[in-house]
């Protein structure tokens, strides 16, 4: 990402490769979210990750910032439940950091993958420690950021995706205080936050095309 | 999985379509997946829109109709429904006085109608309140976490706001009895058996024939503990005593008695744990001046059941009484 930068066909690339790994552990989603929330995670990020494919496929947005925007409304409109508003509001706040730019060089992919963090905050009011899917992002922007001045852009974007998939198992032990997981209390501990899953899921898919 | 369904993707569509087929008093916007009473937008009323995961029902879509509802919206099964459908049912049902939307607690409900609500205030110069329920005692409320659930008094929120609403009443006024209700309200419930999601195709927690769980929510998930099976009076004690301890209930005026059914229980166990719930509540001083017993807020499938319990004032009581004609209550109209 350091050399030719991110355009609008690598952020395709990797929205697509996203869409590709949340069907792909669709199951193990649903199974994680069965023990702690209801069930659904699975189903409604596959539903609306379909219809963002479906978008991306029109090919009726151009540039990084209006495909951001087109697959934050597409999850807001398709997805349901909290995941909806919370992915939807992470690639909205990424698109308002990309503008206009036709191509992002890694300081500015940083910098609009951690206003999409700072969206999932202000709109779910999620803290580290929650066992949400902040406490797989949270990491992964600060290891990008660390990353950056010395490593090369696959080794940055790695170093995230270690970095989300770490954050992710600390969720097994946390006991929830967000989302539905949390009206079980102590019961919530020991479980895997599916939130976490998909979360590590969307940063391995950066890892996997943006280097 | 053994269900009544065709394919599991189509069951939320399927059954909205069977809803306008069986109720002409109702108009069903398929794409949007919305219910409106047929003459919405009533001009000068305050509108009424609720909304949530299916999985519910009678909420809410059996809810609307005059003297409750004027909109829902539907989710897919224990999913929220989502801002574009909040936003077109809000335009449909604003009859000039503003619209009052009853959001359940949950995360998923409470942001897909605060980006609702964002959106109604940009786009349509609609007024929105928004009044969210959160009764269910077994949750310990805290700043920290999301708070307690909206369960079983949503839908006498529903029922008494739209009696506001029907006098006449403007919007503040009609939001203030949706909180005053929602204040006054605590609810408890259990189940008997998990339930099944059909996407999901299996039950979303094993329950051991002899093992029942306390403090569940109304989406198949497990509940704050488990104990083992016991007798429908003991049962009893365990959803009452934590409602008696979180609120007083013995105000002059009574209290609503609701029992619930959580979806796959007989009326004949509603009735006796309406029984052992009533003597209870003789013994600790509460008077019990109206009640409603049955499946209204359920949870696909779960055998179980919820107590709700409202303290009631004059005001309430002939809200209460007031006509309402929907598929899922109606009386005196």
């Amino acid at each position: 990402m350091a050399g030719a930068g991110i355009d609008a066909a690598a952020l395709d690339r990797w929205i697509r490769a996203f869409a590709a790994a949340i069907t792909e552990h669709e199951a193990e989603l649903t199974r994680l979210d069965s023990a702690i929330g209801d069930a659904d995670h699975g189903a409604n990020m596959t539903r609306g990750l379909k219809a963002v494919v479906a978008k991306l496929d029109d090919g009726a947005a151009t540039g990084p910032g209006a495909l951001l925007k087109q697959t934050g409304m597409t999850l807001v409109s398709t997805v349901g439940g909290a995941s909806g508003p919370l992915y939807g509001t992470f690639f909205l706040r990424m698109a308002t950091a990309v503008g206009d730019t036709d191509t992002l060089d890694g300081a500015a992919f940083a910098a609009a993958l951690r206003a999409g963090v700072e969206g999932v905050v202000a709109r779910g009011k999620a803290e580290a420690g929650d066992k949400t899917m902040y406490d797989a992002l949270a990491p992964a922007v600060d290891a990008l950021d660390a990353a950056l001045g010395g490593e090369d852009a696959a080794g940055a974007l790695s170093a995230a995706a270690a970095a989300a998939a770490a954050g992710r198992d600390a969720t097994t032990p946390m006991q929830a205080r967000k989302g539905r997981a949390s009206y079980l209390g102590e019961r919530s501990v020991g479980h895997q936050d599916p939130g976490a899953t998909s979360a590590a899921l969307l940063v391995q898919a950066a890892a996997d095309t943006l280097g | 999985m053994k269900k009544l369904i065709n394919d599991p993707a189509d069951v939320v569509t399927e059954a909205l379509s069977g809803i306008a087929a069986a109720h002409p008093d109702l108009r069903v916007d398929l794409e949007h997946k919305i219910i409106y009473r047929s003459d919405a937008p009533v001009q000068g009323k305050v509108g009424l829109l609720s909304g949530g995961g299916s999985g519910h029902e009678p909420l809410h879509g059996g809810f609307v109709g005059p003297g409750m509802l004027d909109a829902a919206c539907a989710g897919e099964v224990f999913t929220s429904p989502v801002p574009d459908q909040m936003l077109e049912a809000t335009r449909g049902i604003d009859g000039g006085a503003g619209v009052l939307h009853i959001v359940k607690n949950y995360t998923g409900d409470v942001m897909n109608f605060e980006m609702a609500a964002e959106l109604a205030a940009a786009d349509t110069g609609v007024e929105v309140v928004s009044v969210v329920t959160n009764d269910d005692v077994a949750v310990q409320d805290s700043l920290y976490t999301a708070g307690r659930r909206g369960v079983g008094v949503t839908v006498l929120v529903e029922k008494l706001a739209g009696a506001a609403a029907d006098e006449g009443r403007d919007l503040a006024g009609v939001a203030a009895i949706a909180r005053r209700v929602n204040d006054a309200g605590r609810s408890m419930g259990m189940a008997l058996t998990s339930c099944t999601v059909p996407a999901a195709g299996q039950p979303t927690f094993d329950l051991p024939e002899d093992e029942i769980e306390i403090g569940i929510g109304i989406h198949g998930e497990p509940g704050r503990r488990r104990v083992p099976l016991a007798p429908a009076r003991e049962v009893a004690e365990m959803l009452v005593e934590p409602i008696l301890a979180d609120r007083d209930f013995t105000g002059d005026g009574g209290t609503l008695l609701f029992v619930n059914g959580m979806g796959g229980t007989p009326m004949l166990e509603l009735y006796v744990m309406y029984r052992e719930v009533s003597q209870i509540l003789a013994k600790a001083g509460v008077g019990v001046a109206r009640s409603l017993v049955g499946p209204y807020i359920t949870s696909l499938e779960m055998a179980g059941c919820s107590v709700t319990l409202l303290q009631l004032d004059d005001e309430l009581m002939r809200l209460w009484d007031a006509p309402v004609r929907t598929p899922g209550m109606r009386w005196g109209a």
